[in-house]
Parts: C-alpha cells; sequence; structure tokens
C-alpha cells in the first residue's frame, strides 16, 4: 500500500498528490512514469512522476479527472493509500546541454512537463517554458515553471490569460522573434503534441514528444503502447515514452488512444451514479 | 482341483477413468472450470490402475522429480492428504501442474499401461490430491532445517521461481521474490484462463509457498527498481535466480498489425486473466466483445485466446493456423475441449494483411492457402504458400499468438550477463548458472517459450546448485 502524505488543488479536477514510495523517489529520473492501481477491481494506468523527494521517500503525481478512473482518483485524501504503484518505469528523458530548451506542457501535461524542465535546468540549458490551458483557471504549475525558466509564456484558449490562442501559437511567437532554440519538449494532448510538431519541423528543431498510450504491464509484456515510430512499431513503455516527435505516426496514435472511448464514458457514467 | 491348477483369476481390466467436464456448450458461455476433477471413488479405482512399477518409467519423465507411484499408492490407500504431502515433498505447486502439465509428454508418456493401452492418469491423480488437501483444510507446513543464514532474491514470481523459492526455503535458505505485477503467478495469473486454473486454486498455492517462510514483494520491477548488483550489493543477497519469462510479444509485422482491434496474446489474455476485464464494468479494465475473433497461431496460449474470445461471446472464434492440425504444438486436451466448445479451426492458412474500416479497426484479414512441404530444421514439414490462393476473412478481433521474445529490461542494466544472439540469458542447462557469479536464471528466459513444467524444472535443478553455490560463500 503506498500512502498519500500530501494533497492538493492545483485547478478543478486536477489534483497534486505526494505518495510514500521510496524505492521510486530514490531511482526516479525525470521524464519516467509509475503504474497505479488504485484498489481491487482497479484498472493500471500511467502517471508520469512530476517529482520526488528520496530522503522524505516520497513521490509526486498530478491527476486530471478524464474517466472513472482519474474521477476516484481525486476522492483520495491525506491519510488514504493506494493499493499499487509500480515504477519507475519507462526511459528517462536523455538531458543534456542542448542549449535552449523550450518546454511546452498542456493541461495537466504541463505537470509532467515540469520535472523535465528541471532537469534540463539543471542540465545547463536555458529553458523557456510555455503553459497551455483550455482557460485561466487551468493554468497550473505556472510558479514551479517559473522557478526552473528564465521565461514562460502562457496561452489560453479563450483570452483569459496570457496569450489568446494555443502553445503553438506562443511557440511561432518565439520563432517569430527570431529565438534559436535547440530542442523542445511537448507533453500534453496528442492533437497538440502533433501540432508543436507541425510547427518545429520545418525548422528542423529536435522535438520530443511524451506518449500516453494505454498500457496495462508497462514492462514490455503486453504491446498494448505500440506506437509507429519512424515506419517502426515500438513499445512506448519500454522504448519511450518519450520520441521524436517527427517521427511518430500521431494519425495511428489518435485512433489507437480513443479505442475504448465508448468503453471508458460507460465505466465513468456507472461511476458517476454510483456517487449519486 | 488342487490350488495349482486353478486357473488364475483374471484381473478385471479398469479403463482409464474420465475427470467429469462441464458440457461444451455450457462451459463456452461462463468461465468456470472445465475440468471438474475426480471424486474420491473415481480417484482411488484409477489409482488401482497403477502397477507400482519396481523401476517406475513415469519419474523420469517428471521434470520435478515427483514420486509417482509412492503417491498413487496412498490414494489406492484412501490416504489422500499423505498422497498430497509425498507429492509435495518435491513439487509445490501440485494443483497448478495438475491441471496445466502436459503429462502426455511427461509422466504419461513412458507409462507401461500406455503401451497397450491408456496411461494411468497421473496429473488427474495429482490434481484430486492436491484438490483434496487444500478443500479439507489440511494443507500443513512440513518441519523446516534449521536457517542457514543465507538470502536468495528471485526475480519473478511464475512457476521457475515459485519452485526455485520452495525448494530454497526447504534446504534453509531465506528467499525473497521480486514480482513486477501486482498479484502473484506469473503466466499463471496472466495467461492461463480461470476455466483452466482458477486464480485462488493458484492463490492457494502462493500461499502454502510464504507459510513456508518465502517473502513475495509485488510491485517490484528488477532492472528498474533494483539491479541485479544492487541485489547482490546494498540488498545483501547472497544469490539471485532470474526467472523473469519470455515477455516480449512476437508479432508478425504485417500490414495492419496496429490496427484497432489487434492484440498480442500477452495484452488479450492480461487484461481477462489479470485484469479480469471478462468483468467489466464491475472491474474497470475494457476488453473488446468481438463477432468474428480469429487467432493466430496453434499452441496452449493460442487455444487459450480463442476459447476466452469464445466465452465473451464471439459468434466464431477461430484458429488461423499455417500448417494442419497435426502439427498443431498445443496439448491434445486444449485442442479436442476447443473443438468440443465450438472453435472453428482454418488450417494451412497464413495471414498477409489486415485491413482496416474508415475509423482505424479491423474489419477483414487477408490470407493465402499454404501447403506442407519438405520438413524444416524443426522436423515439421515447412508450410508453403500456394500461388493465387489469397482470400479475405471477415473480422472484427485479430489476436497474434506465436511467441514471444526475450523481455530485455534486466539484461540492459546488467552489461556483464551473457546473452544469447536472440537475446536470452545464457545458463548452464543442467545448473542455470550464467556468467555472473552468483546468478543464476531459468525458465523461458534460458530456454525461449516452453512450458510451465521445464520452467519448474529448470527451477528444481538450480535450487541444487545455487545451494551448492551458498556451501561457497563466506558469510
Amino acid at each position: 500500500m503506498f500512502e498519500i502524505v500530501d494533497k492538493r488543488e492545483l485547478a478543478k479536477g486536477i489534483a497534486w498528490f505526494e505518495i510514500k514510495a521510496p524505492r521510486i523517489a530514490v531511482k526516479r529520473q525525470a521524464g519516467q512514469f509509475v503504474i497505479v492501481r488504485l484498489q481491487e477491481k482497479g484498472e493500471r494506468i500511467p502517471l508520469t512522476i512530476v517529482d520526488s523527494d528520496a530522503k522524505k521517500g516520497t513521490i509526486v503525481l498530478a491527476v486530471q479527472e478524464i474517466g472513472k478512473t482519474t474521477a476516484e482518483f481525486q476522492h483520495f485524501g491525506i491519510g488514504d493509500s493506494i493499493l499499487d504503484v509500480v515504477g519507475p518505469l519507462g526511459r528517462p528523458t536523455p538531458i543534456k546541454n542542448y542549449g535552449t530548451a523550450v518546454i511546452i506542457g498542456g493541461g495537466v501535461g504541463t505537470a509532467e512537463a515540469y520535472p523535465i524542465a528541471k532537469a534540463m535546468k539543471e542540465g545547463g540549458n536555458d529553458i523557456i517554458s510555455i503553459i497551455g490551458a483550455r482557460t485561466k483557471d487551468l493554468v497550473i504549475m505556472e510558479k514551479e515553471m517559473k522557478a526552473v525558466s528564465s521565461k514562460v509564456k502562457i496561452s489560453t484558449d479563450d483570452g483569459s490569460y496570457g496569450l489568446h490562442g494555443f502553445v503553438t501559437d506562443a511557440l511561432q511567437q518565439l520563432l517569430d522573434e527570431g529565438l534559436h532554440i535547440n530542442v523542445v519538449v511537448a507533453i500534453g494532448p496528442v492533437p497538440m503534441m502533433k501540432a508543436v510538431c507541425n510547427v518545429t519541423k520545418p525548422h528542423s528543431i529536435k522535438t520530443l514528444v511524451s506518449l500516453n498510450s494505454i498500457m496495462i504491464d508497462a514492462t514490455g509484456m503486453c504491446g498494448a503502447c505500440r506506437v509507429t515510430v519512424d515506419g517502426k512499431t515500438k513499445f512506448a513503455c519500454v522504448d519511450g515514452p518519450e520520441f521524436d516527435g517527427h517521427k511518430v505516426d500521431f494519425d495511428e496514435l489518435t485512433k489507437r488512444v480513443s479505442a475504448y472511448m465508448e468503453m471508458e464514458k460507460k465505466s465513468y457514467e456507472l461511476y458517476k451514479q454510483s456517487l449519486k | 482341483m488342487s490350488g495349482k491348477d486353478k486357473p488364475k483369476p483374471k484381473k478385471e481390466k479398469v479403463p482409464r477413468q474420465h475427470m467429469r467436464e462441464q458440457d461444451p456448450m455450457e462451459r463456452n458461455k461462463n468461465f468456470e472450470q472445465v475440468n471438474l476433477g475426480y471424486t474420491a471413488e473415481l480417484a482411488v479405482r484409477e489409482a488401482n490402475r497403477c502397477i507400482q512399477c519396481k523401476k517406475p518409467a513415469c519419474v523420469p519423465g517428471c521434470p520435478v522429480e515427483i514420486d509417482i507411484p509412492g503417491f498413487i499408492k496412498l490414494i489406492t490407500e484412501e490416504k489422500f492428504v499423505e498422497a498430497a504431502r509425498k507429492i509435495k515433498e518435491t513439487n509445490c505447486l501440485p494443483a497448478v501442474c495438475g491441471r496445466v502439465c502436459p503429462q502426455e509428454d511427461q509422466c504419461e508418456g513412458p507409462c507401461v499401461l500406455g503401451k497397450k493401452g491408456e496411461p494411468v492418469a497421473i496429473g488427474h491423480l495429482e490434481r484430486f490430491a492436491a484438490d483434496y488437501e487444500r478443500e479439507q483444510g489440511a494443507v500443513a507446513v512440513p518441519e523446516l532445517p534449521p536457517k542457514t543464514g543465507y538470502r536468495v532474491a528471485v526475480v519473478g514470481c511464475g512457476p521457475g521461481g515459485m519452485t526455485v523459492a520452495g525448494d530454497l526455503v526447504m534446504m534453509g535458505h531465506e528467499v525473497t521474490i521480486f514480482e513486477a505485477l501486482h498479484k502473484p503467478g506469473g503466466v499463471l495469473v496472466y495467461g492461463i484462463p480461470e476455466f483452466r486454473l482458477p486464480k485462488a486454486v493458484l492463490y492457494a498455492e502462493v500461499d502454502y509457498l510464504q507459510k513456508l517462510g518465502v517473502k513475495v514483494e509485488t510491485n517490484a520491477i528488477i532492472g528498474k527498481m533494483f539491479t541485479i548488483d544492487e541485489l547482490l550489493g546494498q540488498e545483501g543477497f547472497d544469490a539471485v535466480f532470474i526467472a523473469v519469462g519470455a515477455g516480449a510479444p512476437m508479432f508478425m509485422n504485417i500490414p495492419g498489425e496496429n490496427l484497432n482491434g489487434v492484440f498480442s496474446a500477452n495484452e488479450y489474455l492480461t487484461r481477462s486473466n489479470l485484469m479480469k476485464a471478462y468483468q467489466f464494468p464491475e472491474y474497470d479494465t475494457p476488453m473488446i466483445r468481438a463477432r468474428n475473433a480469429v487467432v493466430i497461431g496453434g499452441g496452449n496460449t493460442a487455444m487459450d485466446t480463442v476459447r476466452t474470445a469464445k466465452r465473451l461471446g464471439a459468434e466464431h472464434a477461430t484458429i488461423v493456423y499455417r500448417r494442419s492440425r497435426h502439427e498443431l504444438p498445443a496439448r491434445e486436451e486444449e485442442i479436442m475441449h476447443a473443438e468440443e466448445e465450438g472453435i472453428e479451426f482454418k488450417f494451412l492458412t497464413a495471414p498477409l494483411r489486415i485491413l482496416s474500416d474508415e475509423n482505424g479497426w479491423v474489419r477483414a484479414m487477408e490470407c493465402i492457402q499454404m501447403e506442407l512441404g519438405e520438413p524444416d530444421e524443426s522436423g515439421r514439414r515447412r508450410p508453403v504458400p500456394i500461388k493465387g490462393s489469397e482470400f479475405e476473412m471477415e473480422v472484427d478481433l485479430v489476436v497474434v499468438a506465436i511467441g514471444t521474445n526475450a523481455n530485455p529490461l534486466i539484461m540492459q542494466t546488467t552489461p556483464d550477463l551473457e546473452i544469447n544472439k536472440w537475446g536470452y540469458i545464457v545458463g548452464d542447462p543442467e545448473t542455470g548458472a550464467t556468467s555472473k557469479k552468483g546468478v543464476f536464471a531459468g525458465g523461458d528466459i534460458v530456454t525461449g517459450g516452453a512450458t510451465v513444467i521445464l520452467a519448474m524444472g529448470s527451477g528444481k535443478k538450480s535450487a541444487r546448485a545455487i545451494h551448492e553455490y551458498l556451501q561457497t560463500v563466506k558469510k
């Protein structure tokens, strides 16, 4: 069992959890994730590790309510325990001194982009962050991102905060301003990552994306997370989760991550009814 | 008449006793056990068929060295609990083995009775004894030798890992099994369906191991959480046994394999067995229910998969296999059970590509007919495509069950562990010793995909070798 030692709300429907998992906390590197199973009848879901504290033996996860399991997770509080947490999984982000790194997070992806921004900063890079959200209230981790970035740009779909538009508009602005970018890391919804790659590709800017494929064991055993990269089948769990975004088949990924949409909806509805 | 002239009373020939089974057309709609086990009466009758050979041919056929005539004799004496304990002297997983071993290739193959009739149903009897002991609540821990103080880490809580752990703990060593998944059992829990091996039966045997003193740590991925060197270093283990199985699924590398509705057998079975997706939405993990399911491959895994698809409501659940029935690698019992349950077979058929509907889901599979040519290196006749015989099958679920590869997680972080060109660990076939001191390996990660009992056999041999090795370790 893995005890929740702290919890706060990052935004409506997005919770921040600090969880006791000493063995993972010691080993974990930026870009890695864990598999979580909340309870005996629960599913296994991958969640990027947002932060860790080896001394306290804790890891941090950010969870946005998008379906049954993530909704159920919101109801876990300080002192509650999660049945299973496994990790650290996946390959760490290849951290080195690239020069100028633009780190882009969309929605809850900002929390997942944060550890990479932090590690890239420690790796000697100049960090410029872009935080994207639908609206002002959903902008998260601004303070944390500012602490590791020399500049933070914010975009909201409705223009309620920062730039009115998408993260790609913010990225385009940076390019228009003549900024020389050595590497871009984008984490967020599939359409966002695809759009970022479409912006960086003509400029040949190395772009890493972290894929949120469906996973079960996440140790390379089942192949649920397969993704086509450069024409070859890769497993996001053990070969990723980060890949060269210019080589990822996003259209296939879009279809694969929505494979269970109908069933997920049903499960979510049943759960919401059960709360009434 | 003198006694000498009296005609010898002819012993009535008792046929092999059949185990009761659930009706095929009922069971193909549920996940309850197919085989229902012997009654005590049937077990005694079957046990009496054993002629108690002086030099039993069955025992050398058993990789875990069970005293087969010994336990069968106890059954004839109606000492059922004692029979179970006799088996457990060398095999800590009798209820599992009695259900999933390919006995026809192991103990029952060389049985003398099989020469003229049918061999003794050793597997059924093993299952009976183990089930009897468990159901009577008579499971007890034998007396264990004094603790040696040596600590062994076992990586992977599948059949090989559990066997080595059971044997070592019975030699007085301290054993911890590290399991990557959230439940113990390895392939026995994620791979083998409830209708062949109920989880409760498996967990009872895991529980027995724990009662013997084996520690089981789930959610522990070696290669990530600890490396092998860390187990031998900071974690203070004196030896390590790697039994992680051949965990990576093989695909065919044909077009359309990443469409929605195409799965590896590992994924399909893990969803159903480990995650209990067949009980969705009571359990959270979802699973596709298909009308026309095809499973590519002919082994036990393929049979488990296709029978699961049928139980999940497929109108047509079909095995597509490139050779003929004769070459199917699955156990005969599984093939027969599948046939009885209405599983369809397309032999001499190989897939060429999988075709998509407008939403990225499987719609059809294009195949080609094969014919058998000259034998290949495996001794089986090689399937050769028949030109111009391409045809399309309407399908909405494709499961690829053509075997597995080595999972590289451990090897990536253990550079001094020698691996062969296929990525498997090089282990001495007799001892499991690897290129790394104090590190042994066995089961599928050494041999490539094989059976539960062969993994257990290698665990048994390695337990002895590890025991010997520990004698050389200075404390």
